[in-house]
């Protein structure tokens, strides 16, 4: 007796599915997971347990969230605005939420950096109150905000279409007043995408390099990122000690994802549904 | 994605795999099309044909994958010689010039047209590209140990350095300071540049080889002076406010980031920028003692692949060494070593300065991991206070 999947096509696709997945992901990663092996743990932990590579990697994802918690209020606040009001412009703004997904990162970075550089148009303004932007860590930051918000604002736009008007309304007839109608009536069906958007960005911020390299003073220990001390040790020759920092910061996004999906799980069960 | 599928799905009829996959494919056909009467004739185990279009799915998705790379490769293949010219960073105007001007010599001695490309970035990531398998056949970097890493790896002879006049460096540079104009901070020497509240430019040493020999330079004028070289060098580095990987990176910041108030810069390149920037926002100034800075020259054997190939390689990099390519190189601001058909304020514009060879600090194979290796003296600047 045979029994179907109602579904065609699924040993095909999943023939597919598997094979790309472990072309284009999981060989990559298992690759540095091996290259790490063959190095040793006692030699990986020898690299990475040095000041230099925590400070670079304290930085890194330290900056990161920063960013993504940036982006949750904002790419929220902007998704909102995009979707409930109706203004003239509306349309070229929503298409130019996508831009930093299509703009070479390097390209990202030059810009800001001669935006914000002291003599830029945004940074002379700034070095007038005393403000240095570009080449310090408030310069990492806003290049990882840039790369990060399409993440968090196209996640949380369709599910913004999907609430109905109504539910405000019908919150509001009940009697509740607006702050208690966003606390506990939009924000719980906004918290499953939201989260998503924002693992999104701060897992993109972490491994961001293009355009921070620009903008980041690189120097050691103050302004250094992670991924570009992998770069160091690559142009050492020393692919141990690159693969080992790869792995340090593999290890760390994938605990932060973790918890981001545990958190959730927790919600999904507290609300009881999405 | 999409694309690869797309690819995929039009694979099997193709016939790239034969009797097997059309087999499967006639498999895949009955099942999708005649589900229930299957339930009832075929008592086959439940999960073989589910498993066997998996076993597709793979087949198929590799072969996607495969032709697009494989079409990628195909186009490459041509008639006519190229040459890759894997160069460092402030070399770009002159090799442009310069393959122009080979190539119209090549083609008068009754050769065919060469395609010459030329690639610019950091010395030390260019030669880790190479060593990484780009097929370079001409390296022209910013200093010897670089070719010694490519050497090292079995791409080229290790006495490489000895095929070629004047240690295969067909022009030299050496390290000079730009800064802005009227010289605001007074900076003279390379003292001046560890006082308090100046901003010195210079790229990373760990990625760059011209700011190994700046800090090379650094390093002499401390041991000639008396000074403790490797505090002097630290204190050095503590002023550098922005830390580039390459040399024209450096260039951008100090000239059009208005960072910094001096740029530890290649005298090429100090001479291009005043002369790209306009001489009336920064002056050149040259210190007391810097280094003779080689940039050599070499053909990577192993990359070389056809006799042809190697004839425009070995004429290439002999090029460099007549008058005109000479006159060229002085012309784009570098030392050369035949002045017969330069111009003569090309000659005249160099001032007379101490320099110091890699040699007397013991050359590249001894300086490499002491000062720039993974824990060396340049690492250690870097640690908190």
């Amino acid at each position: 007796m045979i029994q179907r999947s109602p579904m065609p096509g699924l040993g095909l696709s999943m023939g597919i599915t598997m094979a790309m997945l472990s072309l284009v992901v999981l060989l990559p990663i298992g690759a540095l997971l091996l290259k790490g092996a063959s190095y040793g743990l006692a030699g990986v932990w020898e690299t990475v347990n040095r000041e230099r590579v925590w400070a670079a990697l304290y930085l890194s994802f330290r900056l990161s969230l920063f960013a993504a918690i940036f982006n949750l209020i904002f790419g929220l606040l902007l998704a909102w605005v995009l979707v409930r009001y109706r203004f003239p412009g509306r349309r070229i703004l929503d298409a130019a939420v996508d831009l930093p997904f299509a703009l070479p990162t390097a390209v990202a970075g030059i810009a800001l950096t001669a935006l914000y550089a002291p003599n830029g148009a945004f940074g002379a303004l700034a070095a007038d109150i005393g403000w240095k932007i570009a080449y310090t860590q408030s310069g990492i930051f806003l290049a990882l905000v840039f790369v990060g918000l399409p993440f968090m604002t196209r996640t949380v736009q369709p599910v913004i279409e999907e609430i109905d008007a109504e539910v405000e309304e019908a919150s509001a007839t009940l009697g509740a007043s607006r702050v208690h109608t966003l606390r506990h009536v939009i924000l719980p069906m906004l918290m499953p995408a939201a989260l998503t958007g924002f693992a999104l960005s701060l897992a993109r911020a972490v491994g961001e390099y293009g355009s921070v390299i620009f903008i980041a003073g690189n120097i050691p220990l103050v302004t250094e990122i992670a991924p570009l001390l992998i770069v160091i040790q690559l142009e050492e020759f020393n692919y141990d000690a690159a693969a080992a920092i790869g792995i340090a910061m593999l290890l760390i996004s994938f605990a932060m994802l973790l918890v981001i999906n545990l958190i959730q799980i927790w919600s999904r069960r507290r609300i009881g549904y999405v | 994605m999409l694309h690869f599928i797309t690819i995929g799905s039009g694979v099997p009829s193709m016939g790239i795999f034969g009797n097997a996959a059309n087999d499967e494919k006639s498999d895949l056909e009955t099942g999708s099309a005649a589900p229930i009467r299957d339930i009832e004739l075929r008592p086959v185990p439940a999960c073989a044909p589910v498993s066997a279009r998996i076993w597709l799915g793979i087949v198929a998705s590799v072969a996607a994958i495969g032709l697009v790379l494989g079409s990628s490769i195909a186009t490459k293949a041509q008639a006519e010689v190229k040459l890759l010219n894997v160069s460092y960073d402030p070399t770009r105007e002159f090799y442009r010039e310069f393959n122009e001007v080979f190539s119209a010599f090549w083609v008068a001695q009754g050769n065919p047209a060469p395609v010459i490309e030329t690639s610019h970035g950091g010395s030390g990531s260019q030669a880790r590209a190479v060593v990484d398998g780009l097929k370079a056949q001409v390296l022209t970097l910013a200093l010897s140990g670089d070719i010694d890493r490519a050497a090292k790896a079995g791409l080229l002879p290790e006495d490489w350095q000895s095929k070629l006049p004047h240690n295969s460096s067909p022009y030299t540079s050496t390290i000079v300071f730009l800064v802005r104009e009227g010289n605001p901070k007074g900076l003279k020497d390379w003292g001046d540049l560890v006082n308090e509240g100046v901003q010195v430019i210079t790229p990373n040493p760990k990625t760059s080889g011209g700011a190994r020999w700046n800090y090379l330079a650094a390093w002499a004028f401390a041991e000639k002076n008396g000074l403790d070289p490797k505090d002097f060098v630290g204190k050095l580095y503590k002023n550098v406010p922005v830390l580039d990987s390459a040399a024209r990176g450096s260039t951008t910041t100090f000239a059009q980031r208005g960072i910094g108030d001096v740029l530890l810069a290649w005298e090429n390149e100090a001479y291009l920028g005043l002369k790209e920037l306009g001489d009336d926002q920064f002056d050149i100034v040259v210190p007391s003692i810097s280094v003779l800075a080689e940039p050599p020259v070499a053909i990577v054997e192993k990359n070389i692949e056809s006799d042809e190939q190697r004839k425009v390689a070995e004429a290439y990099l002999n090029y460099l060494y007549t008058p005109e390519s000479q006159a060229l190189a002085l012309k784009h601001f570098y030392h050369a070593w035949d002045t017969s058909a330069a111009a003569p304020e090309d000659v005249a514009r160099f001032p007379k300065l101490e320099l110091v060879d890699i040699a007397s600090f013991g050359g590249w194979a001894k300086v490499q991991p002491e000062h720039f290796g993974d824990g060396g003296i340049f690492d250690q600047i870097y640690v908190a206070k």
